[in-house]
Formats: structure tokens, C-alpha cells, sequence
């Protein structure tokens, strides 16, 4: 008996000790594989997380009279906004606005508080060429002397805006709203309200392209799925060439064949058809026949991949249950499409959204979307709180859409199993 | 989907309604591309049809050695093939580790990795010109290569990740148990069987990055001005033919890799078929 009770024992010992060798192994495993995409996770933090995030902090981002004038900015954060700020906040803004001129921090300070009221950057430069060392009276009497505007409440309102670490008036002003003097949102004036109306046209395009690429996309992908291996495979081939061929190539293209001197207008007056060029190019029909064009793969590719799966024993089954065959197309075929709908549509519309290249090419002033105000912003005006703030509405509008994607395509997966 | 020959009427209206939609679609898809390649020969200065005699002095100009084309053409075969690379070593044991075994926050990873497919070029573009200032990396070879990587690796990832689906990972236990270091299985028993997988991906990475305008508009000088941007500028300054030659050159790169992507894509089927077999 004795020998067989430590038979089992042992046996216990060395199968628990075959569980915590097969655990660790299995951790083992978990460890290497994790290592194996650590590289590229770390790598795409570094120079793209980090990127965007250096973006969106940049769109609240206000530390320049922080910067540039520290002691003003600590001293006016207490002021109350009434009247005028104390000696020591003016007297603090006189120094530093002497020592601003050394190391080009006035140009920065001058930038920012332009974007408050227009004027400020001279307002600053006239100051400051008849400033005096040393003030003949208490500075609350010497600066409103020098310029009326130090007197006025809303120019120190100004300056104590501009003093705060972050501001929300980028992002405000990305919907065409501002901060009214007492500090509530209100719209700004209607003759200044630009990127709500950026926003629709860029959705309107986007959504015209989806669409289009819809309507010719299903046909082709439809046709593509049915025909024989051997016709379909050399008719993808006219599908795959373009998708292949540089976006540039292709946007160079349209121009050649769209412009007023192009291919097809001079066919079209060859053939009688007008008498003078239609215009063609440069405005909204160029961009949505070249971004429609450009999107068109990306629709008939996902679409093709759904329809290729699908039995056509089933839309048989319903005709010869007497149902009539566009039904039977409409009511057995087309659901059993959706996924492909989907993935295709969002695809498309995520893709349309920021769009900047083709929109510049081909289109005219009234055509530009978001991504074209990003970079005008970025480039031309160096403003670039409103470059980011516009840049991360549009990154939230994609993330979102994005979003919904995952969730449908694994809602589908989901219902499916 | 052959007509019946007892369709109806409206049937065959239906029939021929879709062939002829179809090919309309299919024209609507080919004509710039087909439409582009004489006026490259065109002897005349204008892109305009009928032809003003045959001639190759727009070819000669993009091949002129003192000229801005072939300088834009260097600095794109500088990026694309480093950028290409990095996308493929990253991207493929990035793949390979999602594969190989489960471990919390896989899908959050996976999502990441794909992630700058989806983000419109304009912000990824921004956000590297404010960091890439930061860091000293703007205007810079190797400031453009880590960007094209980032635009070229979830290519990579999608196309091995793909691959690796039928993929038996006892073979690389089996490998070991012969006496071989995990260095020796990865590069005689894995990456054989994912090579179409890693060499798809690595031309849409090389693709995107001899492609790509927008983030290098904002991060490269004009002395690291790829193929794109002379193009990109070309085309918005003057549209001359000289744009046509380079146009014709990129469609027949295209072409090129349109083909070595359907060998793949065939070296791909057989293996999958072998295995299926064995």
C-alpha cells in the first residue's frame, strides 16, 4: 500500500510541476511574441503618436506671453478684469515689453496678441519707440498718455487672455465661435464665419465621392464576381492599373483631358456637340470626376472580395419560388452584399475626408476642404494654433468614423457566428 | 452569368444595360492613363490632341543631368528603398509576434499599427512638422525615411498578417526540436512561406513613399525635394509635356508593379495550395 500512495504522490508532484513548467512556458511565449511588435509599437509612438499629440497640444497651446513676458503674465492673472490693472502689472509690461525686443520675442508676442484684435502688433511698436526708461509719473498715468488704448479695459482684457498656460479660442474659433468680452461663447460676425461652412463642403464632397463611387462601383464589382475567372481576372487588370498608378499621374491627367483646351472639349466641339469649351476643370465637377476616380478602386476592391463569396444558388432558389428577379436580386443579392457596402462606403468617406492634393490641383477657391486650411494655416500664415485646432477637429471627425467602422465590421462578425 | 435563352425581354435589355455601364466604368478608369502616354511624344509644347509631330526631347528634358527631374529622382530613390526596408522589418515581426501567441490589449495594438493608414495625410504632415522641429529632423533624409516608414508599415502588417493565417506555427517548434536557433527557423522555415506576404507589402510601402506629396511638401527642403513634389509643382506652375514623360515613366513603373504583385499573388496561391495537399 505504502508504495503505491507514493507512486500517486509523486505523480501529483511532478504533474503539478508539469503545469507551472507548461505556464511559464506559455508565458514564455506571451513574453517573446509581445517583443517581436514591441519595436514597431515603440517606433510608431515615437514618430507618429507622439507627432499628433505634439499637434493637439498645440492647439490649445498659449505659453507665449508666458514666455516672452513672465512677470506680466503671473501679475495680470489676478487682476479682476474690471477697470484698470494695478501699478505693479503696468509697470511689469513696461519692463518686459523693453527687454521683448532682444531675441525676437516681441515678434511672437505681437502674433498672438494680433489674433485678439487686429491692431495690437502696431499698438505694441508705437509704444515702444516712445517708451521711456524711466517714467515721469506712476506707469498707470505715463502708458495711457503714450497710447489712449492703454486707458481701455479690453486691451488689458487682451493681454490678461493671452497670459493663461492654455486657451479654448482656437478650438472656438475652428466652429466659428469666440469669447465676447466677458468671456461667454457667442458666434463670431457672420461676414468672419469661414470653417463651419469648410466643414459641410468638406462632408458634401466626401459624401458626393462616397456615393458616386457607389453607383459606378457596385455595377462593375457586381459584373466583375459573376463573369468567368479568366475575363474577370484581365478586366481587374483595368481596375488594378489605375489604383497602381501615381495619384499625381492620374490628377495630371484629368487636367489634360478636363481643361478648357483639353481632350474632351476639343472631341466634344469636333463633334458639333457645343460651340465654345465648357469649363470643366478648376471648379467642383474636376475635383468629384478626380477624387472619384482616385476612391473608385478602393470601393469595387472591397465590394468584389464580399461578392465573390456569395452563392448564387440562393437568388436561383427565390426566382424559382416564383419570386421575379429583380426582387430576388434586390431582396436575396443585395443584403448579403452589406458588409462589403460598408466597408467599402466608410472606406471611401474616411479617405475623402482628408483629401488635400487632388482639391488643390483641380479645384477652385469655392472646393478647398479642411486639410487645405491646415496646411495654407501652417505654411503661409504660421498660424499654427489654428492650423492644429482645425487639424484635430478633422482627426476627431475620422477617429469617430473610424470607430463606427470596427464596430459594424465586428457586429457583422458577431451576428454571422 | 450567361443570358438564358429563354430570358425575357427586359432580362436582356437588363443584360446588355449592365455590360455597357460596366464598360463605360471600365473607360471612365483607363482613359488618363491611357490618355496621357502619346502626348509625351508630342513634338508641339501643348497637351493637346491631334499631336504637332513625334518627338523625344520631352524625355530628353526629364533626363537632362542639370535638370530639376532627375535631382527629384535621386532623392526618391534615396527614401523609397530605406523607407521600404524599415516598413518591412518592423511590419513583419510586428506580424509575426501578433500571430505567434495571444496577449492582452491585442486588438488595441493591432488598431495602432493600422492606425496611419486612417488619419488624413494633412495631420499626420502637420504634427511632424511641429515635432520633427523639435528633434531636428526637418529637412532631412532620414526625417523623411522614419515618416515614409510610418505612411508604408500597416501595409506590411495587413499583407504578413494575412499570409500568416494558414500559417502552423509547430513547424517553428519542430525546427527547434532539429537543433536550430529561432534566427534559423525565422529565415528558413517562416520566412520562406511569408515571403509573398512580405514582399506585397513592401511594394505598397515602396509605392506610398515614391507616391507620397503631402508630408514631405511640409518636412523636406528643396534640397531633399522628391519625385512627387517636382511633379506636384510642375503641375500647378505649368503643365507641360515634360509632366507627360514623367507621367508615361510612373505608368509604366506601375505596370511593373502590377505584374510582380500578381506573381506574388499566384507564388502565394500555390504555397497555400501545397500546403493544403501535404
Amino acid at each position: 500500500m505504502p508504495r503505491v500512495m507514493s507512486a500517486t504522490a509523486t505523480e501529483e508532484v511532478t504533474g503539478r510541476a508539469l503545469k507551472k513548467q507548461l505556464r511559464q512556458a506559455e508565458r514564455l511565449k506571451k513574453i517573446k511574441a509581445l517583443a517581436l511588435v514591441l519595436p514597431l509599437v515603440i517606433f510608431l509612438l515615437l514618430v507618429f503618436v507622439q507627432p499628433i499629440s505634439t499637434m493637439l497640444a498645440r492647439s490649445v497651446d498659449n505659453s507665449e506671453l508666458m514666455e516672452v513676458m513672465p512677470q506680466t503674465a503671473a501679475a495680470i492673472s489676478d487682476w479682476t478684469g474690471e477697470g484698470l490693472p494695478s501699478e505693479a502689472v503696468m509697470a511689469a509690461f513696461a519692463e518686459e515689453l523693453q527687454t521683448s525686443r532682444r531675441g525676437g520675442g516681441l515678434g511672437r508676442v505681437g502674433r498672438r496678441l494680433n489674433y485678439e484684435d487686429p491692431g495690437f502688433r502696431g499698438l505694441l511698436m508705437r509704444t515702444l519707440r516712445r517708451l521711456p526708461d524711466e517714467p515721469a509719473a506712476a506707469w498707470q498715468t505715463v502708458l495711457p498718455e503714450l497710447d489712449p488704448a492703454w486707458g481701455e479695459t479690453s486691451t488689458w482684457q487682451a493681454i490678461q487672455r493671452a497670459a493663461s498656460p492654455t486657451t479654448d479660442r482656437y478650438w472656438l474659433a475652428a466652429v466659428d465661435r469666440e469669447r465676447s468680452s466677458s468671456g461667454e461663447v457667442q458666434p463670431v460676425a457672420e461676414e468672419q464665419q469661414v470653417y463651419l461652412s469648410v466643414f459641410e463642403r468638406t462632408l458634401v464632397i466626401a459624401g458626393s465621392v462616397t456615393l458616386l463611387c457607389l453607383l459606378l462601383g457596385f455595377p462593375l464589382a457586381y459584373l466583375l464576381a459573376t463573369l468567368p475567372t479568366g475575363t474577370s481576372n484581365l478586366l481587374m487588370i483595368f481596375v488594378l492599373l489605375p489604383f497602381w498608378t501615381s495619384l499625381l499621374v492620374r490628377t495630371a491627367s484629368w487636367i489634360v483631358l478636363l481643361q478648357t483646351g483639353g481632350v474632351i472639349n476639343g472631341g466634344l466641339m469636333g463633334l458639333g456637340l457645343i460651340d465654345e469649351p465648357l469649363q470643366l476643370v478648376f471648379n467642383r465637377f474636376g475635383v468629384l470626376v478626380a477624387m472619384v476616380h482616385i476612391l473608385l478602386p478602393f470601393m469595387i476592391l472591397p465590394l468584389y472580395s464580399v461578392m465573390k463569396g456569395i452563392s448564387p444558388s440562393y437568388q436561383r432558389a427565390a426566382i424559382s419560388l416564383g419570386c421575379h428577379p429583380f426582387a430576388a436580386f434586390w431582396k436575396v443579392y443585395v443584403p448579403q452584399t452589406i458588409s462589403g457596402v460598408a466597408a467599402g462606403t466608410l472606406l471611401v468617406f474616411i479617405m475623402a475626408l482628408g483629401y488635400y492634393i487632388t482639391p488643390a490641383l483641380v479645384g477652385g477657391a469655392s472646393d478647398q476642404m479642411v486639410s487645405y486650411y491646415v496646411a495654407y494655416y501652417t505654411n503661409t500664415t504660421n498660424n499654427w494654433g489654428m492650423a492644429a485646432a482645425l487639424g484635430s477637429l478633422l482627426l476627431v471627425v475620422t477617429l469617430v468614423l473610424y470607430l463606427v467602422y470596427h464596430r459594424l465590421v465586428n457586429q457583422q462578425q458577431l451576428a454571422r457566428s | 452569368m450567361a443570358l438564358q435563352p429563354y430570358a425575357s425581354p427586359v432580362e436582356k435589355a437588363w443584360y446588355w444595360f449592365l455590360r455597357i455601364f460596366c464598360a463605360l466604368v471600365l473607360l471612365f478608369l483607363m482613359l488618363p492613363v491611357l490618355v496621357i502616354i502619346p502626348l509625351s511624344f508630342n513634338g508641339g509644347s501643348f497637351l493637346t490632341y491631334p499631336l504637332d509631330g513625334f518627338s523625344l526631347r520631352w524625355y530628353q528634358e526629364i533626363f537632362d543631368p542639370q535638370g530639376p527631374w532627375l535631382a527629384a529622382l535621386k532623392n526618391s530613390l534615396i527614401v523609397a528603398p530605406f523607407a521600404t526596408l524599415l516598413s518591412m522589418v518592423l511590419g513583419t515581426l510586428a506580424a509575426v509576434g501578433l500571430n505567434r501567441a495571444d496577449f492582452p490589449g491585442k486588438g488595441l495594438i493591432l488598431a495602432l499599427l493600422i492606425s496611419p493608414m486612417v488619419v488624413p495625410l494633412v495631420i499626420v504632415a502637420v504634427g511632424m512638422y511641429f515635432f520633427f522641429a523639435q528633434v531636428g529632423l526637418l529637412n532631412s533624409y532620414s526625417g523623411l525615411i522614419l515618416a515614409h516608414t510610418v505612411l508604408g508599415v500597416p501595409f506590411v502588417v495587413i499583407t504578413v498578417n494575412a499570409t500568416l493565417q494558414g500559417f502552423d506555427f509547430n513547424q517553428m517548434r519542430a525546427g527547434a526540436s532539429l537543433g536550430a536557433d529561432p534566427l534559423t527557423v525565422f529565415f528558413k522555415v517562416v520566412l520562406p512561406q511569408i515571403l509573398p506576404g512580405v514582399a506585397s507589402g513592401g511594394l505598397f510601402a515602396f509605392a506610398t513613399s515614391f507616391d507620397e506629396v503631402v508630408v514631405a511638401l511640409f518636412i523636406a527642403s528643396p534640397a531633399e525635394r522628391t519625385l512627387p513634389i517636382q511633379m506636384f509643382s510642375g503641375i500647378r506652375e505649368n503643365i507641360s509635356p515634360a509632366i507627360a514623360a514623367m507621367a508615361s515613366i510612373m505608368i509604366a513603373l506601375a505596370v511593373l508593379l502590377l505584374l510582380v504583385m500578381e506573381i506574388l499573388r499566384r507564388r502565394s496561391e500555390r504555397l497555400k495550395g501545397e500546403a493544403a495537399v501535404s
